[in-house]
Parts: structure tokens; C-alpha cells; sequence
């Protein structure tokens, strides 16, 4: 019997297990998934929680229903990889071998890499989005909440969905509007990045939304630390911005257990093949997903598009083929902008989010960095095509590479 | 694209003044840019430049934090050499591209 070991049965452990249990013979294959938790987080939704629009019932639904039969599932915190041996210790004590290793563990927040981050305002007056603990503390605050200095920063790079701190200042701007206290919010957007976002054409759309809204963009500010007494962010060259309520994007860093097994980089992401989507020291470890340091979106809809490059490099080395596909970095998002509105941007590697029409060029029907209703349609949809299509490996009417067709070039 | 010329020598560089080949980077081509730019290069930038060489040639990505953790200086004293944007600056003084965030 050959084994292939996942390790991590989120979005996209759990797309994998799924495409893999449906083409490889079960006499020959046994496929094992790994995971510390049972619960899956849909987490685009986390975004909306702060504003009521969902709950935690909204965003939860247990893992098991979204395993294939004869998957392997162990329940159980993972000790250390030992790729030379190609082994993995679980927490516990018991060992897994494997013929090939899928690394799919994720990145994860951790505010207490910003000193005074995690301090007594904590879940008070400072909250992050990113944990659906985070998301329900900010909705009972906002709830009471009478207005103030609204500050949404970001605190390093890279982190899980680029868009989302975009989105949340885009939403919290409807939901005072709506409160009839916009009048009294200050909200404020602290980058570390040059402009709103890092590719121009993106970026200039997305600024000119952000000043037509009145939304303050301080790009440029790298945080070192949180005065809880001054109820400041203070960058490294000494710039406080002073808030009364902090939405926080923490530290993203992979999971502890890439830096146990000696695989992660100075962020804990494991150094992988950009195209390939290997490990660069061991050829039978794939990366897919936010665990890996490819440069793109650390993004579902990334891991999405990867997980077929992957699977058909799998199944290439499995059948002793070279690994020729190559995955181009594509990347496709919803951006919710408020009002029932959103807009979408569509890129890779090489090419930055363009005006256009997606998926079918001309047509439609979402419009990419458009803000229009159907946009938002997209991205209400979605939800319902999560769980039931992509975590379970089926296609998608949309292709893993990115295609120009539908696309403008803007000179 | 555009040619410049540098400490005597005609280099190609990018519109935004990064030079567009590492290997036409030498001290003196460093401190003219690093005059430009309002910095009087010391041996502790020199350190940090040669730092950023070698990892861009060792193909690694480089950000703020990872100078910060090289032992070379703190996030905060790398601010102090370059003031205003530490990594932006200081790749165009080490005559690598400038550094591109994935987002």
C-alpha cells in the first residue's frame, strides 16, 4: 500500500483529499488527512460578522461532512515533519509514513508578535477579524459603539486575503451611514504598503472609492508597537495614530510546527517551487495553499486554482511523468465595497487585476474592478458554492489559469 | 528604461532610478545614490546593502522584518539609516529591484 499524508483539512487539505480519493485506486492508495480541529470556518464570511450581517452559525460547519469514504482522518495536533526520513510524528507520540506529503496547514494570526497588541485592550477596544472570536468581540462593540476614530491597520506582511481590511472599511462606511452616526465615525486605512493596494491599476481604482467614501489612507506606516494608555499605533520611525476603536490584521505566520520540522522560512512559509508547487528541498512534498511562500494572494481562491496544478503534478510523479504543469499565480477576488455593491479583480503572476469582464469575456456577468450589484451577487453566491462545489473538488466553470480574454491593457 | 550616469559610469536603471542590472553596482555608484537620496553612507549602511545583495542573489524575498532579524541592525535602527522608506531605499542603494509586496 502507498501512502500519500495530508497535513492540515481546511479549504485546501480538504479540496485535495477529495480530488485525490476520486482518481487514485483504493487497493493501492490509502490517503490520510490530518487535523488539530474538527470545525471548518468558512472564512470569507468572517468579514461580515462585525457588521451582523452573519453569525457564527453562518460561518461553521463540522469538517467530517466534507471527507470523502475511504479518507483516512485523524484528529490529533502535529508534532514535527521528518522529511529526510519521510515521516511525520503526530503530537501524541504516533508516527505517520508517507510516499508523498501534502502540506496544507495554513498561516495563522499572532498578535503577540506587535508588542502591545495583545494587551488589556485586547477584544475591548483592539480586535482582529481574522478568528471568528475576534469577528463576534468587534460585533458586540460596534453594537454600543457611538462613534470615534475607527483605525484599520495592517501590521505586516503577507496576510490571509489581501482585500479583506478593504472590504471591512468599505463595510464599516455603510453600516454607520445606515446607523445614521457616520457623521460622528473617523475611519482611517494604515498600510505598510506604498498605496491601497500593490498593483497601480488596482490600486488607483481602489484609492478613488476609498476618498469618495471619506476613508483616511495612511500607506507607507509600518506598526512597531500599541500604546494601550495613549491608545495609539506607533511606527517605527516614531508616527502615532491615535484611535478609539482598532481593527487589526496581526502577524501571519505559519503553522509552529513547519519551524519544529526545520521547513519554513524566517515567517514560517515553506520555500516552495512557484510554479511546480514543491517543496524546494523535497521533491514528494507538495505546498498548497497559505502554507507555502509562493508570491501571490495567500487566498482560497488561490489554493483553489493551485490545487489542480497540484493534482496533476501528483498524479504525474505518481506515474513516473516529469512534473510539467505549472501553476501562474492566479488569484481572483471579491471586493465587497458597501451598499450592496462589490467589485472583482482577476490576476497572477505576471499580470496585474485589469478592467474587464468575468468569466466570459464580453458578457460577464461580473465586471472586473467594476463596483456593481452583480459583484456583490458573486460574492453572496459563493458562499453556497464553497461548501458544496469547491471543498469537495468539483469543477468549477472557471479555468485555474488566468486568460487575458475579457481582459483591457491599460497603458 | 533609461541611462544614468553614476560615480562616472553610464548605468541603465528604471524609470523610478533602480538600477536594472545588480551587477553594475559598485561603493562609489552606492554613496552618489545614497547622496542623492540625502544619506552620507557609513560602514553600517555598506553592511546592509551587502546583506541585501546576497540574499536577492540567493533568490530569497526580502522584507523589512528579515533585515530587522539579520543581526546586522534592528527594524528600528534600519529606519534610522534610511529614513522615510527603509527597504525601498536602501534596494536602490544596493542596486537591487525594488522590493515588490505580494499581495
Amino acid at each position: 500500500m502507498k501512502r500519500i499524508l495530508i497535513l492540515g483539512a481546511g479549504t485546501a487539505g480538504t479540496m485535495m483529499a477529495n480530488k485525490l480519493r476520486k482518481a487514485l485506486d483504493k487497493e493501492e492508495w490509502e490517503i490520510t488527512i490530518v487535523d488539530q480541529f474538527k470545525t471548518h470556518y468558512y472564512q470569507p464570511g468572517f468579514l461580515f460578522i462585525p457588521f451582523g450581517i452573519y453569525n457564527r452559525e453562518d460561518v461553521v460547519k463540522p469538517k467530517a461532512d466534507f471527507f470523502p469514504a475511504g479518507v483516512r482522518v485523524i484528529y490529533s495536533e502535529i508534532g514535527r515533519i521528518e522529511a529526510e526520513a519521510n515521516k511525520v510524528h503526530l503530537a501524541g507520540g504516533k508516527v505517520l509514513h508517507y510516499d508523498y506529503l501534502i502540506i496544507a496547514t495554513g498561516t495563522k494570526t499572532f498578535p503577540e508578535e506587535t508588542p502591545g497588541l495583545y494587551g488589556k485592550l485586547w477584544y475591548k477596544e483592539i480586535f482582529d477579524f481574522y478568528t471568528v472570536e475576534g469577528a463576534i468581540a468587534l460585533q458586540k462593540f460596534f453594537k454600543g459603539w457611538e462613534g470615534g476614530k475607527l483605525v484599520m491597520a495592517i501590521t505586516e506582511l503577507p496576510y490571509k486575503c489581501p482585500v479583506a481590511p478593504i472590504e471591512f472599511v468599505f463595510l464599516a462606511d455603510a453600516f454607520f451611514t445606515e446607523k445614521g452616526i457616520r457623521d460622528k465615525v473617523d475611519i482611517t486605512y494604515v498600510t505598510p504598503m506604498p498605496g491601497a493596494f500593490t498593483k497601480p491599476t488596482a490600486s488607483k481604482m481602489l484609492s478613488e472609492l476609498l476618498l469618495e467614501k471619506n476613508i483616511k489612507v495612511v500607506p507607507d506606516f509600518y506598526i512597531e508597537r500599541v500604546d494601550n494608555e495613549k491608545k495609539t499605533i506607533v511606527s517605527y520611525d516614531d508616527v502615532e495614530i491615535p484611535f478609539d476603536a482598532l481593527a487589526v490584521v496581526p502577524v501571519n505566520m505559519g503553522d509552529k510546527m513547519i519551524e519544529r520540522s526545520g521547513l519554513g522560512d524566517d515567517m514560517n512559509f515553506v520555500p516552495t517551487n512557484k510554479e511546480t508547487l514543491q517543496s524546494i528541498q523535497h521533491e514528494n512534498i507538495f505546498i498548497l495553499g497559505d502554507a507555502s511562500n509562493i508570491p501571490t494572494s495567500k487566498a482560497g481562491s488561490v489554493a483553489h486554482f493551485a490545487s489542480e496544478i497540484l493534482f496533476e503534478n501528483l498524479m504525474n510523479a505518481i506515474e513516473g511523468r516529469p512534473v510539467l504543469a505549472k501553476f501562474d499565480g492566479h488569484a481572483n477576488c471579491y471586493i465587497e465595497t458597501g451598499f450592496g455593491k462589490g467589485a472583482l479583480i482577476d490576476f497572477n503572476y505576471e499580470t496585474e487585476p485589469l478592467p474587464g469582464t468575468f468569466p466570459l469575456p464580453g458578457i460577464g456577468p461580473f465586471g472586473l474592478l467594476k463596483n456593481t450589484k452583480i459583484n456583490h451577487y458573486g460574492k453572496v453566491m459563493f458562499r453556497w458554492i464553497y461548501w458544496h462545489i469547491l471543498l469537495k473538488g468539483k469543477e468549477l466553470p472557471v479555468e485555474s489559469q488566468m486568460t487575458m480574454a475579457g481582459k483591457k491593457t491599460i497603458n | 528604461m533609461a541611462e544614468k550616469v553614476i560615480a562616472g559610469k553610464s548605468i541603465e536603471v528604471t524609470d523610478e532610478g533602480y538600477l536594472v542590472n545588480m551587477e553594475d553596482w559598485s561603493r562609489e555608484i552606492a554613496a552618489e545614490l545614497a547622496s542623492e537620496a540625502g544619506i552620507e553612507l557609513t560602514g553600517k549602511h555598506l553592511e546592509v546593502l551587502e546583506y541585501l545583495r546576497e540574499k536577492q542573489s540567493a533568490g530569497e524575498t526580502l522584507t523589512i522584518r528579515k533585515v530587522g532579524k539579520s543581526g546586522i541592525v534592528d527594524i528600528k535602527g534600519l529606519y534610522k539609516l534610511f529614513p522615510g522608506g527603509p527597504l525601498k531605499i536602501s534596494s536602490k542603494l544596493a542596486g537591487i529591484p525594488k522590493p515588490t509586496s505580494c499581495v
